[in-house]
């Protein structure tokens, strides 16, 4: 049974179709690339996923429960997670509570015990904040831990944002252009962590990206997009030299 | 950090051994003759504008959204304990039902907070201020237009029930459960809605729920602070609950500093003292305020204590925590 499918998805922006026909099944365990040139529509498919826009047509399944209509948080529940295109922390606050935040939906206490304190109330906060000091430490962040995230080098935001989503504890992870302004070598850090994390959290990854050779070596398949419309889908190899990716990406009358 | 030299059984019980001194002087002093009826009132104010400032906080800071009518929570508070008070039970019953009418004229103000919060909270931006604008309103008019309860002319016969002692305890009851609830799960969901609402629902929280338990608590003390109020000044009327009273909140709240308890503390009492010691200047004491928020604006945004607490504000393993991560 495939972990996330999508069937016949389409969306508008008022008159503009931001995404049409969209399909997609996805097994467990798979790494899959969604590429495509600026404004082909890759960021609001994890938008539809996450359920920050409903789609205007069609269904998106995980482990074949619908998510449409549901509220984002809802979504995230269930065990899909999400990064984001221009890293969205929440800078003010510590490292330690950007993870923490994350569990929101594990902490298992009413608001009456979160007034009182309970003994209930701090075996969860204490269970809470261990298991994100954990996290912190796979991600080498633990020495930030009481940081304002916006302290943070960049590389070590984007690090962050990663953990924060797995703090949520996904089957599903999405990253939105995770290489984003970084150079080769960070690059190719980075492909390796997504690889680790990948085995070590026993996750599916859908990895959005709009340098097509980044995503080369690592994904099993890939999805092209360009102006909301699927254009190819196959193995990195057959995606190279298709004359409709080519078309996209250099112009016509080059393939 | 620095680590203080306290004995740990000593540091253990300072908190507490403060807090009962702190008791044992505001039913002592007042009665012993020690303050006069006027100081007495000062310092009242102060607590029930320290309740004010956290509880608004709660919203305005913590959370970032943005309302501007706490004062009609707080006439909602203070109608309805009055009314118990003085229709319902008996006069000699007052000083023993107090504490139980303060609870039920600030439920009555979380309730009236849910009805606001329900709606507003269905979609993002500015709606909340407009929508509490309106409520607070509402509410003026609405007291104004019901003869039972004296309409324009306002209702009294309430004892003097208020006393230093009662703020007192109030104002700990405040500080301690806001405390709580900002170090607690909902208070880290309140704070993501502040720092990147969509980002927060993205990370599972369920912004909708924190919001409105936050908007809910607040009214709550609202309510509770318009009871004490209510039964200081022995008399209420509408006029008393104006947009005026909830802008002289704000003030407080941007003061003292928003995302903190420490700061609100703070602000509550400066701006309390100050207009008192400015009562020579007529009128034109009510220009002291919105000058210093516009001055305060400009060059400290955050407010004095903004996004900060007090070491003795934090819980013990917050802190902690902290001092082992920093070395």
């Amino acid at each position: 049974m495939p972990l996330l499918q999508a069937k016949g998805v389409n969306h508008y922006f008022g008159g503009l179709k931001a995404v049409s026909d969209l399909n997609l099944a996805l097994e467990p365990g798979e790494l899959m690339g969604i590429i495509g040139p600026n404004g082909a529509g890759k960021t609001t498919v994890f938008n539809l996923i996450t359920g920050v826009y409903r789609p205007t047509q069609g269904q998106v399944l995980l482990q074949d429960q619908n998510l449409v209509g549901l509220r984002p948080h809802q979504i995230i529940e269930r065990g899909v997670a999400r990064t984001f295109q221009n890293i969205r922390l929440f800078k003010d606050l510590s490292v330690l509570d950007n993870v923490r935040i994350a569990c929101y939906s594990q902490v298992r206490y009413g608001p009456l015990a979160s007034l009182l304190h309970t003994a209930r109330f701090r075996q969860e906060e204490q269970r809470i904040r261990a298991d994100s000091v954990r996290l912190l430490g796979i991600f080498h962040l633990e020495g930030y831990a009481s940081v304002p995230a916006r302290n943070l080098p960049y590389g070590e935001q984007r690090r962050l944002e990663i953990a924060r989503a797995l703090a949520t504890r996904p089957t599903l992870l999405l990253l939105d252009e995770p290489a984003a302004g970084m150079n080769p070598g960070e690059i190719k850090r980075l492909m390796e962590l997504i690889q680790w994390i990948r085995s070590e959290f026993k996750l599916t990854i859908i990895l959005i990206e709009h340098q097509m050779r980044v995503v080369m070596g690592i994904c099993e398949r890939i999805l092209v997009l360009d102006f909301g419309e699927t254009i190819a889908e196959g193995k990195p190899k057959e995606i190279q030299n298709h004359p409709r990716v080519l078309e996209a990406y250099l112009g016509k009358g080059v393939a | 950090m620095k680590k203080r030299g306290m004995p740990p059984l000593a540091k253990r019980w300072l908190t507490p051994a403060l807090l009962v001194a702190g008791l044992a002087l505001s039913i002592l002093l007042p009665q012993l003759g020690v303050l006069n009826l006027y100081l007495q009132q000062v310092i009242i104010y102060v607590g029930i504008n320290i309740i004010l400032t956290i509880s608004l906080n709660l919203v305005n800071g913590y959370m970032g959204e943005f309302s501007v009518g706490h004062a009609g929570f707080m006439a909602i508070g203070a109608y309805v304990s009055s009314l118990l008070t003085v229709l319902l039970f008996p006069k000699v019953w007052g000083p023993f039902v107090f504490p139980l009418v303060l609870v039920l004229g600030g439920l009555a103000a979380a309730l009236a907070g849910l009805l606001v919060a329900l709606p507003s909270f269905k979609t993002r931006g500015d709606y909340l201020a407009i929508v509490t604008l309106a409520f607070n309103m509402i509410i003026k008019s609405v007291l104004e237009n019901i003869d039972a309860i004296g309409g324009p002319r306002g209702f009294m016969g309430m004892s003097k029930l208020t006393n230093v002692a009662s703020v007192y305890i109030w104002v700990l009851i405040t500080i301690v459960v806001l405390r709580n609830f900002v170090f607690s799960n909902f208070g880290r969901g309140v704070l993501s809605v502040r720092e990147d609402e969509v980002a927060a629902e993205l990370v599972s929280v369920n912004t909708r729920q924190t919001k409105i338990l936050a908007f809910v608590i607040s009214s709550f003390f609202a309510g509770v602070a318009g009871g004490l109020f209510a039964h200081v000044l022995q008399f209420i009327n509408p006029k008393s609950f104006t947009i005026l009273k909830s802008t002289d909140v704000l003030v407080m709240v941007y003061l003292g500093g928003v995302g903190s308890i420490t700061g609100s503390i703070l602000g509550a009492s400066i701006y309390t003292v100050l207009l008192e010691l400015l009562r020579p200047l007529g009128v034109w004491r009510w220009v002291v305020g919105p000058l210093m928020l516009v001055v305060l604006m400009i060059t400290r945004p955050r407010g004095i204590f903004g996004l900060r607490e007090s070491r003795w504000l934090s819980p013990p393993e917050e802190v902690e925590a902290d001092a082992a991560a920093t070395g």
